[in-house]
């Protein structure tokens, strides 16, 4: 069981809801996946005022965790605006808070970031902060009162997988007891399972299942690449070695050269 | 058999077009004058092998009949010259990945592009082009509809009582988007500009992982831009971050359209189904066609089609139950 913010849950895929074909094929993607967590974006949706209509209302009536977040702001103040519209329009306090400070690869502004999980958590929202893999960054945010890390993997929809493994193994060993999420980036089933079998406790994707050419059996395949890494994290990972090791015992023979 | 026909955007020109043919009395009902909504800012392009990138098959073959329509219907209206598709140098995979999903392309080398479209050379080194889809401009191939409709014969009212006809086919669009009514808005958004120094002979695409955007050229130097798909029924203006988007690939496609002058700007909420196909729903005297989606252009002309097609059969399922 995986908890975040005090809810169990069994899955460990958290899926987004945007650039599918169609919301006919995200709605099947999404129940293939098992997924009980969805991200919605709110910032385009509701520019000019707008409530995001029917779209909205397909989401609402999928019967899973709604997790709002701030894709698309590029301050804190726009963050912490969206975030409390967001608990308005789905009547929840749970936010992926991301701040982008870079128009080209996304990445994360962790200042503002930080600035904006402060404000938010002092008004009692249930904060998802979107960071980089920097440990002072993540020891900020745990103190502005996040109690759920998601580091990225690589650049939001890049598809490149786990680019810097070491340091989402070093975050995962310098906070052995918060939930770690990997957070975009993910391109493969593979690169999920990678991440799961580093111990992290879930991920959350959104582009590879959409962007598939069927949506809905790449959200299957990664959903057990997830369990498969899982299991394989928790069974005991053989550490890598130099040399071959006969899986049948040779006996008899003088084997220490 | 008087058929009154609601809603004078492309799918109900299309239909009311398709029934005059037949012979059957059609008139067309719309408050506004025909062709001002979600149509007007149609992009035009009949690019069903493209839109197969997303679109699923049926919207592909239906699309694919979609030309062989209007070139019917409206002589001389539709060119035929294809759709380029291209990507900066650093969204080369978008290329890889939209030539994956698509069929009917062949690649065209740097060479291959300055021969299509001269105002391009040396601007990319690869494209896809897809040599058998066509375009038109939505607003004269509306006009030339309602124009045929009422050299055949059709009355255009502006109120009606439903109670005067036999059959009510309703093309409303976006006016039937209400709660149980399965659709929903998808607003887009787009503009056209003008400029006297680039000629562009077809459609051509833009692939960018976020901001994938088109640029038709309407003739006399006007090019449409379009278009933003956003899951939202404001129909307020264009946002300031979607224009600075389409102005912005826009400018990636050609730096010429920095001297353009933007002449227009519109936004239109588009009806969809959950699948994004649009259908006949409906029963006994009360059809409807609708959920038109960005395929307008390309779907109608089937839906109008099918439509036809079920008046024919009516007076033989008639005779068999009688």
């Amino acid at each position: 069981m995986l908890t975040l913010y005090g809810t169990e849950l069994s899955s460990r895929l958290l899926l987004g809801t945007a650039r599918y074909p169609s919301p006919a094929i995200m709605e099947e993607a999404i129940r293939a996946s098992g997924a009980q967590i969805v991200t919605v974006s709110l910032r385009r949706e509701t520019a000019g005022g707008g409530r995001g209509g029917q779209f909205f209302e397909v989401i609402r009536s999928l019967g899973v965790h709604v997790l709002p977040n701030t894709a698309g702001c590029h301050t804190a103040k726009e963050a912490v605006l969206t975030a409390r519209m967001a608990r308005d329009l789905f009547a929840t306090d749970w936010v992926k808070l991301e701040v982008i400070g870079h128009h080209d690869t996304l990445q994360p502004d962790v200042f503002a970031l930080v600035e904006a999980a402060q404000e938010l958590c002092a008004d009692g929202f249930k904060v998802f902060p979107y960071t980089t893999a920097d440990l002072v960054v993540a020891e900020k945010l745990l103190e502005a009162g996040c109690e759920v890390l998601m580091p990225w993997a690589s650049p939001i929809g890049s598809a490149r997988g786990l680019v810097d493994p070491a340091s989402l193994v070093s975050m995962r060993g310098h906070f052995p007891d918060v939930p770690l999420i990997v957070d975009a980036g993910l391109g493969r089933p593979s690169h999920a399972a990678q991440a799961m079998e580093l111990g992290y406790d879930a991920v959350l994707l959104n582009t590879a299942v959409a962007g598939a050419a069927d949506p809905v059996a790449m959200a299957r395949a990664f959903a057990s690449a997830i369990d498969a890494g899982h299991a394989g994290y928790h069974a005991g990972l053989l550490e890598p070695r130099d040399m071959a090791v006969p899986s049948t015992p040779v006996i008899g023979k003088a084997v220490f050269a | 058999m008087t058929i009154l026909v609601k809603g004078a955007g492309v799918a109900g020109l299309t239909a009311a077009f398709a029934l005059a043919r037949k012979g059957h009395p059609v008139t067309l009902l719309d408050p506004k004058a025909p062709g001002v909504a979600a149509s007007h800012y149609a992009g035009g392009m009949l690019a069903p092998w493209c839109e197969g990138e997303t679109a699923p098959e049926v919207v592909v073959e239906a699309g694919a009949q979609a030309i062989g329509w209007w070139e019917c219907a409206l002589p001389g209206l539709v060119e035929r010259k294809g759709t380029l598709v291209v990507a900066p140098p650093r969204d080369q995979s978008e290329l890889e990945r939209f030539a994956r999903r698509t069929h009917r392309h062949e690649w065209v080398d740097e060479a291959g592009i300055a021969e299509l479209e001269p105002a391009l050379a040396g601007r990319f080194r690869r494209a896809l082009f897809f040599r058998d889809e066509a375009h038109l401009d939505p607003r004269k191939a509306l006009a030339g509809l309602f124009e045929a409709l009422v050299s055949m014969g059709a009355k255009f009212l502006h109120e009606a009582d439903d109670r005067a006809f036999c059959h009510i086919i309703d093309c409303t669009g976006r006016a039937a988007i209400v709660p149980r009514s399965q659709l929903r808005g998808v607003r887009g958004e787009m503009l056209y500009l003008t400029t006297q120094d680039l000629t562009l002979s077809r459609p051509v695409r833009l692939l960018h992982p976020r901001i994938p955007l088109y640029v038709v050229p309407r003739g006399d130097g006007r090019f449409m831009v379009g278009a933003t798909m956003i899951e939202s029924e404001h129909d307020g203006p264009i946002s300031v971050r979607s224009l600075m988007e389409l102005l912005n690939a826009a400018y990636t496609l050609h730096p010429t359209f920095g001297e353009a002058e933007v002449i227009e700007t519109g936004t239109s909420i588009r009806p969809a189904y959950a699948d994004n196909i649009p259908r006949i729903t409906g029963s006994g005297r009360h059809l409807a066609i609708n959920g038109m989606y960005r395929h307008g252009f390309l779907m109608a002309p089937a839906l109008a089609q099918e439509l036809a097609a079920r008046f024919e059969a009516e007076p033989q399922r008639r005779s068999a139950t009688a």
